[in-house]
């Protein structure tokens, strides 16, 4: 951006980007990653975005109308909540409890504390939230990646009838790919003790959640909004930064039983969390120190909720725990006034 | 009384619990039982019997005795005559059914501690006589009874698959577990205040009219 001087009063420094335009290049940011989840996982996939996706932007129409506002789906923000929270759920998530998901991530994240920029917490994570603790079963069902038949048919448990329980996957898993376990790479290194190699990561072939696995193309992704000044960068770089060093250190205490800062990183849906979701404008705070902060709060609490808690992963409730901190790390980080003396606050 | 005030009928005596000051919907008051035991309809409906139990009994002693309790101590005269409606009724359901009794846990014993009837026998039964405090206890009771089981049952639909025990969608339902579990008490809560003020709110010119009517 050119500066430009401007016969007027302040402020001055003028900032590209509307609404609009930052959200249409997240959507397109995104694009790719939910392209490579298609081509890992197949029609499943595909079906559970475009599901997932459609029930955000209705729901999102639907509470317009009902609150008698203007339209706000040209600002692309329930497309985005759309595709993040088909992106952080299973490839064969049946397609009706994504619609739920997408409606709950609409009427309770967003809707309901007034619309864009006024939700307290990220809306896909409060509707992956809120699946979670509604269908535990099913947020655990996973299918394998790259699956010999994965573009000629779709999972049983995709078209599941409405309220309906998803039918046992575990033999469709196994004919589709032999020796299929069905566990993540976080439950087999926290119940079996196997570590997936980082190279199984890169080319995505594990077990995770559709939009997961590309690292890479995440990172690639976010540096390009970084650099377009779409995303804070500094909060992506605390959260991984922070998980790394609390990784390191527990594999300094006991290398036999932590794994690896790279396993860490790669593993479960901290990228894509840390790329995408934590770097919400409205729900992270605005302090240069503040982000800080809050990007090493979310790191060190996956981290600890991965080692020490019940679940295997724990980016969703890390990420909503900072969201819920936000507007006290703001107040609590406010920059020094010009002229403001030590201890006088105003 | 306030004087200048029309003296409410009975009927709008009766109607004000069960409606237009509806202890859950409208006071939100009562919240303690109304979240953590309506997990079912049936549970829902036995809190609220009890509750209305005790609701009638307290304002009925409440009412014969208001003018002999010191006002110093009304409070602590409330709460006895309270619990001795509330252990009354802990052990009649413990008697009648043990399973009801299990269900509801200790919350048939935190009757006690219900500020719903608290308030009704400060702000009601002690300034009234018997028979207009017993209409307007009952009206009250059936009226958290509603709320109840209002939750209790969508919790139990989402839930169980299920109203009253009786299964509505076969055996391939599949449970929304956070609808048994206390955020789902609080997002159901939440939907019927939304639905109920909403819907309150459709008519300000009806809701204008009363207000005119009852303070002038």
């Amino acid at each position: 951006m050119t500066p430009r001087i401007e016969l007027r009063t302040s402020p001055h420094v003028v900032q590209g980007g509307s609404v609009e335009q930052i959200m249409l290049h997240v959507v397109l940011a995104l694009l790719p990653i939910a392209a490579f989840s298609v081509w890992q996982y197949g029609l499943s996939a595909l079906a559970s975005l475009v599901t997932v996706t459609l029930a955000c932007i209705g729901s999102e129409r639907l509470f317009n109308r009902l609150a008698g506002k203007p339209g706000t789906l040209t600002d692309w923000s329930a497309t985005i909540t759309g595709l993040l929270l088909a992106l952080s759920l299973p490839p064969a998530f049946p397609l009706w409890m994504g619609a739920v998901a997408g409606f709950v991530a609409i009427a309770l994240g967003k809707a309901l504390f007034g619309g864009i920029g006024y939700n307290v917490m990220n809306p896909a994570l409060v509707g992956r939230a809120f699946v979670q603790a509604a269908f535990p079963v099913a947020i655990t069902t996973w299918i394998p990646a790259f699956a010999p038949q994965r573009f000629s048919e779709f999972a049983p448990t995709t078209f599941t009838a409405p309220l309906m329980q998803p039918p046992d996957i575990s033999a469709w898993a196994k004919q589709a790919l032999d020796g299929f376990t069905g566990a993540t790479p976080l439950a087999s290194w926290k119940f079996d003790n196997v570590l997936t190699t980082p190279t199984d990561f890169l080319t995505g072939a594990v077990t995770a959640s559709a939009g997961e696995t590309s690292a890479i193309l995440i990172l690639l992704s976010g540096g390009y909004l970084a650099a377009r000044g779409f995303l804070d960068w500094r909060i992506p770089a605390a959260i991984l930064g922070s998980a790394a060093l609390a990784a390191l250190l527990f594999q300094w205490l006991d290398p036999a039983r932590y794994p690896d800062p790279l396993f860490v990183l790669l593993s479960g849906g901290l990228m894509l969390g840390a790329v995408f979701m934590a770097s919400d404008m409205a729900t992270s705070p605005v302090t240069p120190k503040g982000v800080w902060i809050y990007g090493a709060l979310i790191g060190v609490i996956t981290v600890m909720i991965r080692y020490f808690g019940g679940l295997t992963e724990g980016v969703m409730y890390a990420i909503l725990i900072g969201n819920a901190l936000t507007p006290l790390i703001d107040q609590v980080t406010q920059p020094k006034l010009f002229g403001q003396t030590r201890g006088k606050r105003a | 009384m306030i004087p200048g005030r029309q003296q409410p009928t009975n009927l709008e005596e009766f109607l004000e619990g069960l409606w237009k000051q509806n202890p859950v919907f409208v006071m939100v008051l009562g919240l303690c039982p109304a979240l953590a035991v309506t997990v079912s309809a049936v549970n829902a409906l036995a809190m609220g019997a009890a509750t209305t139990f005790v609701l009638l009994g307290s304002a009925l002693l409440v009412s014969l005795l208001r003018n002999f309790i010191p006002r110093e101590v009304r409070i602590a005269t409330y709460i006895v005559i309270i619990a001795t409606f509330v252990t009354i009724v802990d052990y009649l359901i413990a008697a009648i059914s043990l399973t009801v009794y299990e269900a509801l846990g200790p919350f048939i014993q935190l009757i006690v501690v219900n500020c719903m009837i608290l308030g009704r026998a400060e702000a009601h039964s002690s300034k009234n006589p018997p028979l207009r405090a017993l209409t307007n206890a009952l009206g009250m009771g059936l009226g958290f009874s509603l709320g109840l089981l209002a939750l209790g049952s969508v919790r139990e639909i989402f839930g169980s698959g299920s109203l009253f025990g009786i299964a509505l969608f076969g055996a391939d339902f599949q449970p929304w577990v956070v609808m048994l579990l206390p955020p789902g008490g609080f997002f159901v809560l939440g939907a019927w205040l939304l639905l109920f003020n909403w819907w309150r709110a459709r008519t300000p010119a009806a809701l204008k009219a009363a207000e005119v009517q009852s303070h002038g």
